[in-house]
């Protein structure tokens, strides 16, 4: 059983010396690092004083919040009959505000929902879409299941990560199937589908990236007409 | 069998000119035939004669588990409290990806549906869970709402008929287990994914406690064409228990990857080779999964088997979401069992300690016989591991792995023992060549070794 948990040891930093705040920690997207208390996340080192109480639902008045988050937030929950149903849009609009799910913007998720801030980090730690951690604001997520993996998908992400490496930019990572296997191997680059992503491909994608223009703009999957020969020509009227 | 006899008389009915300009919008959907059901079904039948006309069709769920739609509806007490519709557009599925085309080239007709299955269920309040990784759909289904509502389909008083009904696109934020659909209504009210326990089933108390029907895209994107062509006509396509078309997706070795509407029973070996081309040049089919990555695996031999629920059930495996996986033979089995642990290892949610602790220690099993330490008396622990956890998880994602693993053990042993030998020659130190394994560390392997 010795080294079960092997990643804990691969940097300890002492909780007095962890650094707070969301650029700090830019080394951390490779290794995941810990805390001397043992959490993985930056910035919650106080979360795990067992002497301290929970944090409660902050209060309005020493909580800024952008109005444009609040007024998205309450959107959300005026959608739903139950307004905790909104936990997950509420983090990912707050996400796309803070670049990750930091302290800050749990806080003010929790501010304008009224729940607590343990109960959205616990919804936040659940979802592989919901950053726990500062990481880069592009993110290409590379999938390598199955079908991807079979053409290939592994050799594209060590490339896309040899490529990105060291750029604070860049969140590359696998991820489950994305549900696009038939244009295996691919990636979803800031949410637009692109593949098959042929190796020659990784340095022209990775400039695009840089450049913030369209991901191989001519290999996008919505480019991608069926593949069922009978889809077009159309069978017999039902 | 052959491909000719096929394009003869394929019945299309989903894909029909998929790909015609501008189909994702209202205007171009309505000009052909579009929201004509729902008129009638709003008009001039009554909740119950829709539900008679789905339980006649013989639609069975095209998500995974291919229940009979109509009897889910029918499960729906009768009673005056909120009740609830909600589509799995979660497609979480290693290997499936119809849900995606469907919703991006046409979302009015997955609308349609779903404001016709509201109203047999007697629902007014429904609810897309579409996955958080499908950005672009959602644009496009977010815009076709407000297309449907603007139309007088989704809101209050429908066509005069007195029916309610709202209808909110929810994103998900990346899980495999929110396909689940317990998963999926925990997620849907803000939670953790966690799947609950079952009974009571959704039918009774599902999303905020209320009587609430789940189905699949595809299912929905259906009922429309089930009430234009008739029950009894649709059930007349496909076989006896597996009626009408069904959207596979096949990738992997083939091809010609792709989403493509076949008629239920047709040989696999037909979807395999005719439609998808078949492995590239100069390979062969290994083995294949036939309803995406939680379905045992198949044979070459079983190539020939008709494609529908009760045949592949018949065979040891299962019809799934119809995601058809191909691995030809230059790839050695135990990578992709390996692959598909790893992926279960991290995707299950760690309720149920069957499912926790066995995917972790069957990716540990895997390893050792990728590095060589193991014996084959590991396979035996191994496949008795995957025993243990089938049936006895609160929802089926240990099922998920313990099945296609399993199967793997079962039919390919001889090559799984003689990797165990060449790793062991090669490596006989286990973990500790440098580089050697995957990434994980030799402190592990040592201290699994002694254990």
């Amino acid at each position: 059983m010795i080294g079960r948990r092997k990643k804990q040891a691969d940097v300890i930093v002492p909780a007095a010396e962890a650094p707070v705040g969301a650029p700090a920690l830019v080394e951390a997207q490779r290794t995941v690092t810990r805390f001397g208390h043992g959490s993985r996340v930056p910035g919650w080192d106080e979360a795990a004083d067992l002497t301290k109480d929970p944090a409660e639902i902050p209060d309005p008045a020493t909580t800024p919040v952008p109005e444009a988050l609040r007024a998205e937030i309450e959107a959300h929950m005026a959608k739903y009959p139950n307004f905790r149903s909104a936990a997950i849009p509420a983090l990912a609009a707050a996400q796309r505000v803070h670049g990750w799910c930091s302290p800050e913007a749990v806080e003010q998720v929790a501010c304008v929902m009224r729940l607590t801030p343990g109960y959205l980090i616990a919804v936040a730690s659940f979802y592989d879409m919901l950053e726990t951690r500062p990481v880069g604001r592009n993110a290409v997520y590379v999938c390598t299941n199955i079908s991807c993996s079979l053409c290939g998908a592994d050799e594209l992400l060590t490339k896309l990560l040899e490529e990105t490496d060291g750029d604070p930019d860049f969140n590359v990572r696998h991820f489950e199937c994305l549900g696009a296997c038939d244009i295996a191997p691919m990636a979803s680059v800031n949410g637009v589908y692109v593949g098959p992503i042929a190796l020659d491909d990784v340095p022209t994608l990775v400039e695009q990236i840089r450049a913030g223009t369209p991901p191989l703009p001519g290999k996008q999957l919505h480019l991608r007409k069926s593949t069922d020969p009978n889809a077009s020509s159309g069978g017999p009227s039902s | 069998m052959t491909t000719e006899a096929r394009n003869a008389s394929p019945p299309i009915i989903l894909f029909k000119d998929i790909d015609e300009p501008g189909l994702n919008s209202i205007e171009v959907y309505r000009r052909r035939g579009g929201y004509e059901m729902l008129r009638k079904a709003l008009t001039t039948m009554t909740p119950s004669a829709v539900t008679d006309e789905l339980l006649a069709s013989g639609l069975r769920g095209r998500g995974g588990a291919g229940f009979p739609s109509g009897k889910k509806i029918s499960f729906i007490p009768k009673v005056d409290v909120d009740k609830y519709l909600v589509c799995n557009a979660d497609e979480s599925e290693p290997g499936t990806f119809k849900d995606r085309e469907l919703m991006q080239k046409c979302p009015h007709m997955l609308i349609e549906g779903i404001i016709i299955a509201a109203f047999a269920a007697g629902a007014n309040r429904s609810f897309i869970y579409i996955r958080g990784e499908y950005e672009e759909q959602a644009l496009i289904l977010d815009r076709a709402i407000a297309e449907a509502e603007a139309a007088g389909f989704v809101g209050s008083d429908i066509l005069g008929s007195g029916f309610d009904l709202s209808l909110v696109l929810h994103r998900g934020a990346g899980a495999y287990i929110c396909g689940e659909e317990t998963g999926l209504l925990d997620s849907l009210e803000g939670k953790r994914g966690n799947p609950r326990l079952k009974p009571p089933f959704p039918a009774n108390q599902g999303l905020y406690q209320g009587p609430t029907v789940i189905n699949n895209v595809e299912t929905l994107a259906t009922m429309p064409h089930i009430l234009k062509m008739g029950g009894e006509a649709y059930a007349k396509i496909g076989t006896e228990t597996s009626a009408g078309t069904k959207l596979v997706s096949v990738s992997g070795n083939v091809q010609r990857p792709g989403n493509y509407e076949i008629e239920l029973g047709i040989p696999s070996r037909e979807i395999i080779y005719g439609l998808a081309g078949g492995p590239p040049e100069g390979r062969e089919v290994k083995f294949w999964f036939p309803g995406g990555s939680s379905s045992p695996v198949l044979e070459p031999q079983d190539l020939d088997l008709p494609y529908d629920f009760n045949t592949l059930q018949k065979a040891g495996s299962m019809l799934g979401s119809g995601a058809i996986i191909v691995v030809d033979d230059s790839v050695p089995v135990v990578s992709v069992a390996l692959k598909l642990a790893k992926f279960y290892r991290h995707e299950s949610c760690g309720k149920c300690t069957p499912c926790r602790e066995g995917t972790r220690w069957t990716v540990s099993m895997l390893e050792r016989v990728d590095s060589g330490l193991a014996t084959p008396m590991d396979l035996d622990i191994m496949a008795s591991v995957q025993e243990q956890i089938i049936g006895n998880c609160l929802c089926v994602l240990g099922d998920a792995m313990a099945m296609p693993i399993g199967s793997m053990v079962a039919k390919f042993r001889d090559e799984f023992e003689a990797h165990i030998e060449a790793a062991r020659l090669r490596n006989p130190y286990g973990g500790d060549e440098p580089g050697g394994r995957d990434g994980s560390d030799p402190v592990l392997v040592q201290g699994a070794a002694g254990a």
